[in-house]
């Protein structure tokens, strides 16, 4: 637990200086974690996990500027999962899972699965769905791995319209995930 | 898409963050609100024409010192509030103890007045018009700390919604308090109190809605 706790940390912390490769394996290490955690807390809705693991990992990346590297990385981990979890039990309005405790044995970072299961709704598809200033700029940076300045050029955009673009995609990808259950 | 093709997709083009996002936040935030509210308060209201003369008094910076304080604390809840995962900690307390405070010295006026007295103590001469007039100079730092807050991550939106308007009804409250006359601290305690929690609970209830990410 602890030796996740820090290593986790450690690597969100270079991630979150720039080093895209250690932000890669944080996010990766993170949801075999959060997999792990999300089966155990959402047994009655086995085919939700991926789904929701996915909108996890979305809202980890868009709040990743709350994160104090002062405080512990799992409370804020679990705070975040917590959210992203109750806020779909809400929508479900799950019968026996409402009654579900959530504080006791809410760890999510002490088991780790790596073990993907497919996920429902398709994100590429969500993708589609965003006006061409916000999806262009993610297709092109996000997929296919080009720098903002060949975006800029490839797009017709400007540098920082395209990180606007790019910012505010994710973020309306995240309220398409919600909105589309 | 795969959740190892999203974790790519996320990491890819991702720099740096800056750190302190919440802070630097909250700073426009309070720096635009409270001009708003200052400057709302000096064109509907104006200061008080004896200001000069009121700033000698021990009681005038006393009766600035309870929103202020008020402010303080719940700039601390509202930071906290928008972070997953952070703790109160001391901040219920911080909240509680200028309110405490003016309480008891609120409790000693009413203990050495006469009945009649009394009742100018507590009710002044504007207390129907101070809550609402409190409320009103908290808007603009109401809509720059809902902003600032919509920004972050609030996780208990409730709390998280009543934290930024408190600290509007604070603000509020401070600027209020360049035009207010009143001095007496049963005054303070029961209508600059009651001014203050206008915003609050105005943004408990509509935390849940504007919050949500």
């Amino acid at each position: 637990m602890y030796a996740t706790e820090e290593r986790l940390r450690d690597l969100l912390v270079r991630g979150l200086a720039g080093d895209r490769a250690a932000y890669h394996a944080f996010l990766k290490d993170l949801s075999a974690h959060l997999r792990a955690f999300l089966r155990r807390r959402m047994s009655g809705l086995p085919d939700d996990v991926e789904d929701l693991l996915q909108e996890s990992l979305l809202a980890v990346h868009n709040q990743r500027h709350t994160y104090d590297a002062d405080h512990p990385l799992t409370a804020w981990v679990q705070a975040i999962a917590k959210y992203k979890l109750v806020d779909l039990l809400r929508r479900r309005a799950g019968h026996e899972l409402r009654n579900d405790r959530f504080d006791d044995d809410f760890e999510p970072l002490a088991a780790s699965d790596t073990e993907a299961a497919d996920a429902r709704r398709d994100v590429a598809k969500l993708l589609q769905l965003l006006p061409d200033r916000q999806r262009l700029p993610i297709v092109h940076m996000k997929l296919e791995g080009l720098s903002v300045v060949e975006t800029a050029r490839v797009t017709g955009m400007s540098e920082s319209a395209v990180k606007v673009g790019v910012h505010r995609g994710l973020k309306a990808l995240a309220a398409k995930m919600k909105s589309e259950r | 898409m795969k959740t190892d093709d999203l974790i790519t997709m996320l990491a890819n083009g991702a720099g740096a963050v800056e750190p302190n996002a919440a802070v630097r936040r909250y700073a426009t935030a309070l720096g635009w609100g409270a001009l708003g509210s200052t400057l709302v308060m000096a064109i509907m209201l104006g200061v008080r024409q004896d200001i000069y003369e009121a700033a000698w008094l021990p009681m005038f910076w006393f009766k600035l010192a309870f929103p202020a304080s008020l402010a303080f604390a719940s700039l601390v809840a509202a930071l906290r509030l928008s972070r997953p995962g952070a703790q109160l900690g001391w901040v219920p307390a911080a909240l509680a103890a200028p309110v405490l405070a003016m309480w008891l010295l609120a409790a000693f006026q009413l203990m050495d007045a006469t009945p009649k007295e009394r009742q100018d103590l507590v009710m002044g001469v504007s207390a129907a018009s101070c809550p609402f007039n409190i409320a009103i100079l908290s808007a603009p730092v109401f809509v720059a700390a809902m902003w600032a807050m919509r920004g972050l991550a609030p996780t208990r939106l409730v709390l998280a919604g009543a934290a930024a308007g408190l600290l509007a009804g604070a603000v509020g409250a401070l600027a209020y308090a360049l035009y207010c006359i009143e001095m007496a601290a049963p005054f303070l305690g029961a209508w600059y109190l009651a001014g203050m929690l206008i915003p609050a609970a105005a943004g408990a209830l509509v935390g849940p809605l504007l919050l949500r990410w």
